[in-house]
């Protein structure tokens, strides 16, 4: 059994306390990082291939590189909490379970940025979880970990925690900006990107949660330690939210080397009922559809990339073969048309004319040409839009029908 | 100044260009929704795609800033083909309603859709359904369903006028227009939205079902409506006089100028101009007060009236000119007055309530000429008196010819008593104008102006730009430019010829009044020219 890091104080009856995260060695990172350079603790990280665990998976300490030097004004780290992608709820787990690991990241973090006022922005439907955070970070600043001069260091942060109001685009780090600056959470254009003007028009870290909360092992254990839990692109492990079909669903800590085979088979142990696996969305409900036997790849960012897919946010949904692929695809086009911003045309008008065409197969009232009108509206959409919602949406309008055509096709002659 | 190559074709511009402004210098049209050079860059309609370099994916102009060596594309297949994608997508959940849409002829979904539209509609479903016909204000009318969610409307009461009323609500594709809760589109310049909104989700409840877009005609013109002198285009409608209850002007749309109104023009100016087709219009020359008044034609009135200038001594003779009519009616005033040698010369006459004035366009000056009534010496003299000293004169029966020229008197901030006081005790009373008001029905003689539309001439804004403006229709009834009137009396007075055109009487006042020397019709150009005095 692969070392647990982010959730090795699960099991433990008040994880969520700073006496407990303190009793298993918590805040030591901090220690560590405030008696290291910003720049080095950016060069750690970087050196740690961490890569961002939110979805895009773009290496963290390449993204606070891209900071101006020498900024004059204030920079600020937004902590993405909004947890939004389907089949995701391993960030929950970590505010609700070792909240203080977060906010020992968060320091850490700013510490190495500049930034002195951290944002967290926690979606909305998470009531609990936002609770049990708020408690921790109170406790941070009466224990001289938040505000002034922590713990003697000199480094001033202060923490805003801020709730959304139910919106998957907001998930997206510029429209999270934009709701965080109070207005509809439409998502910017880029450029310029957040890193130069984000939140408040101020340069902006956005880093999801379950990324922070490695930080502070990284500081910890060193960079090359981190690495070498992973794969040559990626290091350290990774939660994986698994539901679906399994026996077992939860969340399991795996190194990102892990196979996708082992995690549904060992980890979340296999189909119930003596059932066969039909197909697994790897990554949330964005990543491409993998079949039954496409599931011997590697977890990482690049092998499931490879593997013509993504990590995503790894929430790996299972699907055995009681599921309709094109009851599946209405569902998860109901769920894009219904998030859809509605700021750029192509998406706005699109997600709501696919939901249409797929309920419309479902219903039996399917036409010859549609399917191949959904893939065709699906791929002239794709990379013409804001953000990357639409072309999130795009893996699974594309890959249910592709890879189970003949489900629609056979509901299309009824 | 960056260099890059559009189509092929070299080009260098400013830094900071955006593709669309690049290519539109080159006359390559990048189509687009939700770029207005007026507003932020929101990116949202997604149209104007061009291919950049090398770079697979393309890219929207209206974001993207020039650079040094850039190598841009807007006519290749795979922009083509995006552009067909996007207008398929911003016609999905349109109605097509453009049989009565206000917009139709005008509409740039109809102007984009017939160069890349797919042509092969593929969306069987039901559209998506929202509000139609709801009133934002007292001049814009929504219809949700038309709109293509260019957020322009929103923009321009953000970032224009700073009034904020507008919001797009809800979200994906049940995305609207709509106001925040409790407001009302009703801000000094809210119609603008009309005119910026590219298709028909926004019509103009003035315009609307008054006359199709093709019968219109345009000029160019000046708004007389205050002293900013904004520039527009008069639409105008004779093909088709039976519609619009016979209203020629139909409706007047702002004109570029960098340097007076940019895109804009305000609500007061561009809803003023319902004067020109209304009923009382002056529509022939007439002789004699009340029940004994008698229309006649020029060739009766103009000896007439110059028998009773000569009548008069030059001091018992006032002459109260008007800020509303052009340099060209001052230039022939002004040498008639000085042929006669008068002396009683004004032209302010103080309105009953001061104007109202803000920091976007808006003028407290509510008169488009004053500049121009100053600069060619229209203003009391040296030993004159001034319009009310005129009125009191005339009341004691020290003046007893007064000329007035479009000014209601009755409406001005002097007591109606003094004034009605001073038009009982004149003997003789003139008046000229376009349209009769609280003081010409008390005229002795009437001449009848044509309205600025109906008439070529220049204006003098209060930063002393020279304006002209064009004609649009004709004079109405036997209605005369000012000055033609005004030439027509000179010449039964002995001053020579006629002026044969408003350009001629423009060309004479630039060869003798200083501040104008040099300037012509020519060098005015359409966006004018700014007196160097």
């Amino acid at each position: 059994m692969a070392e647990k890091i982010l959730t090795r104080n699960f099991h433990l009856p008040g994880s969520h306390t700073l006496v407990l995260y303190r009793e298993t060695g918590g805040y030591a990172g901090l220690e560590k990082a405030f008696a290291m350079k910003p720049a080095e603790i950016t060069e750690e990280v970087k050196k740690s291939n961490l890569r961002g665990l939110g979805g895009a998976g773009f290496p963290t300490g390449v993204k606070w590189g891209f900071l101006p030097q020498g900024h004059p004004g204030p920079v600020y780290l937004v902590i993405n909490a909004d947890e939004g992608e389907p089949g995701t709820f391993k960030d929950r787990y970590l505010l609700e379970r070792d909240p203080h690991a977060l906010i020992e990241g968060m320091i850490i973090s700013a510490y190495a940025i500049g930034a002195h006022l951290a944002f967290v922005y926690i979606r909305g439907e998470y009531v609990q979880p936002w609770r049990i955070f708020g408690r921790a970070v109170a406790e941070a600043y009466e224990a001289g970990l938040l505000g002034k001069n922590i713990r003697g260091s000199g480094f001033d942060l202060d923490v805003i925690v801020h709730r959304g109001a139910g919106a998957y685009i907001c998930g997206e780090e510029t429209g999270l900006i934009s709701s965080l600056e109070g207005k509809k959470g439409w998502p910017k254009l880029k450029p310029p990107f957040p890193a130069i003007r984000g939140a408040f028009g101020a340069p902006t870290i956005v880093n999801n949660v379950e990324t922070i909360c490695h930080v502070p092992h990284i500081m910890n254990r060193g960079a090359a330690w981190f690495a070498g839990l992973g794969t040559k692109s990626q290091g350290g492990t990774r939660m994986y939210s698994v539901s679906g079909h399994v026996t077992r669903p939860g969340v399991y800590e795996l190194p990102v080397s892990a196979t996708l085979r082992s995690l549904i088979y060992e980890h979340a142990g296999g189909i119930p009922g003596g059932r066969r696996l039909k197909a697994v969305v790897p990554g949330g409900s964005s990543a491409v559809l993998l079949t039954a036997d496409e599931i011997d790849v590697t977890l990482d960012v690049d092998g499931l990339k490879n593997a013509g897919t993504m990590a995503g946010s790894a929430g790996v949904i299972v699907m055995d073969e009681t599921v309709s692929i094109p009851e599946a695809l209405m569902v998860v086009a109901r769920f894009y048309a219904h998030e859809s911003c509605g700021q750029c045309t192509p998406c706005r008008e699109s997600t709501g004319w696919i939901y249409k065409m797929a309920r419309r197969i479902v219903e039996g009232k399917g036409r010859k040409e549609d399917l191949d009108t959904i893939l065709d509206v699906a791929r002239r959409g794709a990379g013409t839009t804001i953000c990357a919602f639409f072309d999130g949406a795009v893996g699974p309008y594309i890959s249910y029908i592709e890879k189970f055509r003949h489900e629609f096709e056979a509901l299309i002659r009824k | 100044m960056v260099r890059l190559t559009i189509d092929g074709k070299e080009i260098e511009v400013a830094e900071g260009t955006n593709i669309i402004e690049a290519a539109r210098r080159l006359g390559i049209e990048v189509p687009h929704y939700c770029y207005h050079p007026g507003l932020s860059v929101a990116g949202q309609c997604r149209l104007c795609m061009v291919e950049l370099g090398n770079n697979p994916r393309p890219q929207i102009g209206c974001n993207t800033q020039v650079a040094e060596g850039m190598v841009v594309r807007t006519d290749t297949p795979k922009v083509l083909e995006v552009r067909q994608s996007i207008m398929e997508f911003h016609l999905i959940n349109h109605p097509l309603d453009c049989p009565v849409c206000d917009q139709a002829g005008e509409c740039w979904l109809q102007i984009y859709y017939m160069k890349h539209g797919l042509y092969e509609p593929r969306m069987v479903d039901e559209k998506v359904h929202k509000p139609k016909a709801v009133p934002l204000g007292p001049h814009v009318m929504l219809d949700a369903e038309r709109c293509i969610l260019c957020s322009r409307c929103v923009r321009f009461c953000d970032e224009v006028t700073g009034t904020g009323e507008l919001g797009i609500f809800d979200r994906g594709d049940r995305s609207e227009i709509g106001l925040f809760p409790g407001r009302e589109l009703a801000n000094p310049y809210s119609a603008n939205v009309i005119d910026i909104c590219p298709v028909g989700a926004l019509t103009d409840r003035d315009f609307r079902f008054a006359v199709r877009v093709w019968y219109l005609d345009t000029a160019k013109s000046i708004c007389p409506g205050c002293s900013r002198g904004c520039n527009i285009d008069v639409h105008y409608n004779i093909r088709r006089p039976h519609h619009n209850q016979g209203r020629r002007v139909a409706r007047l749309k702002p004109r570029f100028n960098a340097e007076v109104n940019r895109w804009w023009i305000c609500d007061a100016g561009r809803y003023g101009y319902r004067f020109v087709d209304d009923p009382s219009r002056l529509g022939a020359p007439a002789r004699g007060r009340g029940d004994a008044a008698q229309e006649v034609g020029w060739e009766e009135i103009i000896p007439l009236v110059t028998a009773q200038l000569r009548r008069y001594r030059p001091d018992e003779i006032g002459v109260v000119a008007s800020p509303k009519m052009a340099n060209e009616d001052f230039f022939l005033l002004r040498r008639l007055v000085d042929h006669l040698g008068l002396i009683h010369v004004d032209f302010r006459v103080p309105p009953r309530t001061p104007g109202d004035e803000d920091r976007i366009l808006i003028k407290a000056d509510k008169n488009p000429n004053t500049r121009g009534a100053e600069l060619i010496g229209l203003g009391p003299r040296p030993g004159g008196l001034d319009a009310r000293g005129m009125l009191r004169a005339a009341r004691d029966r020290r003046i007893k010819c007064l000329w007035v020229f479009h000014h209601d008197l009755q409406a001005s901030a002097w007591p109606a008593a003094e004034v009605g006081d001073a038009l009982r005790a004149v003997e003789c009373f003139i008046y000229q104008g376009s349209n009769s008001n609280g003081v010409s029905a008390a005229a002795h003689y009437v001449l009848p102006s044509a309205a600025w539309v109906e008439r070529d001439g220049t204006f003098t804004n209060f930063e002393g730009r020279v304006q002209r403006f064009w004609k649009a229709v004709e004079p109405l009834g036997l209605s005369l430019a000012d000055w033609e009137i005004l030439g027509r009396l000179g010449a039964a007075l002995g001053l020579g010829p006629e002026p044969a055109s408003a350009e001629a009487c423009f060309k004479a006042l630039a060869a003798s009044a200083a501040p104008f020397a040099g300037l012509s019709y020519r060098e005015l150009r359409d966006t004018g020219k700014v007196l160097s005095a």
